[in-house]
């Protein structure tokens, strides 16, 4: 059985600040993380492995330090990674994105099961996964919080308005991941760390996965960021300060005059 | 990456604009480096033009083919019975503002089992055409059944505008239709408006506090999601009925691929689903522990509410993911919002600003939260609610 991960380098969302005079997003400085949801997929991938004997492939598209996650990833007991980097994909939108990872699934060729976070942390979309799985012409099932595979189906506990769905596939299947409220992600020890030093990353480019030019960057991305701008100013409200005491009487005033408390 | 023409001023604007820290001033003129992902988001700043993004070579299309504001219309169910989710009512609502600006008709567009019950109150909400797909295959959603009825409609019918619910089902279907068409699809929208015959779509971007417009102006149709609670609902034509055309479209072999074993629904009060909650009360960072989401958690029984909490507070693990107010969470449109500890990030305040009485507690009175409130407390809510607690619950007893 084959596995492949796609994951993200994300920068890490808890250390991002904001300046305060631009409104825009201070990144220099904030360390880069692997993409939660993309490391729970992948916990779940390894799981798989440890049972079936399953071969799990890391794929990743980024810049060259996005490396970084591949490696983690093999520390953690991927078996390869494959890095796609390459001018040709900056400015690519989902779209694009989805048609150069799902052209490197197929240039890596084997493949039962796709696992991908349900999305990045920093985009948020959620369209990457379904993207991939229709560039590959295969089935999806998305936002779930379990999987389990035996080589021929995949069954999956995915979550619905008001509750949740089990529900099974046959393989080859995309699953896109949620995160259990309590996970916590696990990092490997040094000495697995260290071991995981030869095994084996790839870095392919456009011309190497056979990628049509025309789907990638900014040809093969529909949208177009036309105008970015702070949000609106509002009239400030009416404003409370005081003793705990004063505020709290005046907090309970408000209540009752806006019929909250009868 | 982005091109910098001669008549760079260095004025440096787009240097601070830059959500990837790519741009830089050398020798007096605009320089991008690696880290420039082409986003575009200088290009509107720069006061001169002197940066552009690099032309692609698109064909272009004739769009002019392309006409009509259509909402995918979701079916929930409860494991009882199933109606129309609300969301879709939300969408009629701000397509019939779009699709009356583009002087263009909107429709409704409704697949599953037995949803002639739903038109009536459909036409309501100001649908002048409902196309739908009505089978018992249709019943239970299923992702390549209802991708391939959506295509088939797009691809026969040409909207130039497709709406989607942001729901577990619209974010699991528009990505498959969007990717098949080749066509643009902006996640969460917490605005749209039109523009020179264009969808502008307006959302927070780069998960920072900022918004972005982004548009598709190659590509039909355009496409959004849209998270519930983000739209009015507004019946803009009682008693009217809009023309229907039902279209019967055969199952995808896809379609079995992939199969339900079992449902499971929730035990949830309406109290305390955050998204129907008619008070909200939510913390952030500045409750510090479990002992301030308590105080939120008392006061919540007292008022009837229900209690979320922001990023921060989720990120420090004080609330389960699925209690998320803002742009990657639930959006709220309650009665009462009470925020506490909260400083307002936009991907926070989208999440929560069409509430009608926002209540603000934070220590800094210079926090950006109290922008958004009618009533802004200036103090320590891990102090002030306990002695709120007890006024209302003296208020009740009276």
């Amino acid at each position: 059985m084959n596995i492949i991960v796609c994951i993200k380098q994300v920068p890490d969302s808890t250390q991002v600040k904001v300046d305060p005079k631009t409104g825009t997003l201070i990144r220099a400085g904030v360390p880069s993380i692997l993409n939660p949801y993309d490391h729970y997929a992948l916990e779940k991938a390894l799981a798989i492995k440890a049972k079936t004997g399953a071969k799990v492939t890391v794929l990743s598209m980024g810049p060259n330090q996005a490396v970084a996650v591949l490696r983690l990833a093999l520390a953690l007991g991927a078996d390869e990674g494959v890095l796609l980097s390459d001018r040709a994909f900056a400015g690519s939108d989902t779209w694009a994105t989805s048609y150069a990872l799902a052209t490197a699934v197929k240039k890596i060729g084997q493949f039962d099961l796709i696992l991908c976070g349900q999305m990045a942390i920093d985009g948020d979309t959620a369209q990457t996964g379904p993207g991939i799985a229709y560039h590959l012409g295969i089935p999806q099932i998305t936002f779930c919080d379990s999987v389990d595979s035996d080589g021929q189906r995949a069954v999956v506990k995915k979550l619905i308005e008001g509750g949740h769905q089990i529900m099974e596939a046959d393989l080859p299947v995309l699953i896109t991941m949620t995160m259990p409220v309590d996970y916590e992600a696990k990092y490997p020890s040094f000495m697995a760390a260290h071991k995981a030093q030869d095994k084996k990353i790839s870095t392919w480019t456009a011309a190497d996965i056979g990628a049509d030019l025309h789907k990638l960057g900014l040809e093969g991305s529909p949208t177009r960021v036309s105008r970015i701008f702070p949000p609106a100013a509002r009239a400030k409200g009416e404003m409370i300060s005081g003793s705990a005491e004063e505020m709290a009487a005046k907090f309970i005033e408000i209540l009752k005059k806006e019929s909250f408390v009868k | 990456m982005i091109q910098v023409a001669s008549n760079c001023v260095g004025c440096g604007k787009c240097v601070s604009t830059c959500p990837f820290g790519a741009l830089s001033l050398v020798n007096r003129k605009a320089v991008a480096n690696a880290s420039c992902t082409m986003c575009g988001a200088c290009v509107s700043v720069c006061p001169v033009k002197a940066l552009s993004l690099p032309t692609a070579a698109t064909a272009k299309k004739d769009l002019s083919a392309y006409k009509g504001v259509w909402a995918f219309i979701e079916i929930t169910d409860d494991g009882k019975t199933q109606k129309v989710r609300p969301v879709g009512f939300e969408l009629l609502t701000k397509g019939r503002e779009l699709a009356d600006q583009l002087g263009e008709e909107l429709a409704a567009v409704v697949i599953g089992d037995g949803v002639e019950k739903y038109f009536a109150e459909l036409s309501s909400y100001g649908a002048d055409k409902i196309y739908a797909v009505s089978s018992p295959a249709y019943h239970d959603y299923n992702t390549a059944a209802y991708a391939n009825a959506m295509i088939s409609l797009i691809k026969k019918y040409n909207p130039s505008i497709v709406l989607y619910p942001s729901t577990y089902i619209g974010r699991d279907l528009s990505p498959r239709i969007s990717s098949e068409l080749f066509v643009g699809l902006t996640a969460d929208c917490t605005g749209l408006s039109i523009a020179d015959g264009l969808l502008i779509q307006t959302r927070p971007a780069f998960g920072g506090n900022i918004m972005a417009d982004i548009k598709c102006p190659d590509y039909r149709p355009q496409m959004s999601t849209v998270r519930p609670n983000v739209f009015k609902k507004v019946v803009s034509r009682p008693g009217s009925m809009a023309q229907v055309i039902s279209e019967s479209i055969a199952l995808p072999a896809q379609a079995g691929k992939v199969r339900i074993i079992s449902k499971h629904f929730d035990e949830v009060s309406n109290q305390e689903k955050l998204d129907e909650a008619e008070v909200v009360l939510a913390g952030g960072r500045g409750m510090k522990d479990a002992a301030g989401f308590a105080l939120l958690d008392d006061l919540a029984k007292e008022l009837g509410g229900a209690v979320g909490a922001s990023r921060a507070a989720i990120d420090l693990g004080l609330k389960p993911k699925e209690k998320q107010i803002g742009q990657s969470g639930v959006t709220v449109a309650s009665k009462l919002y009470i925020a506490c500890g909260i400083s307002g990030a936009v991907q926070h305040v989208v999440g929560m600003e069409h509430s009608d009485v926002i209540i603000g507690v934070n220590k800094d009175a210079n926090a950006p939260i109290f922008n958004v409130c009618k009533y802004g407390f200036v103090g320590d809510a891990r102090q002030l609610l306990p002695k709120v607690i007890d006024a209302v619950k003296k208020a009740k007893q009276k």
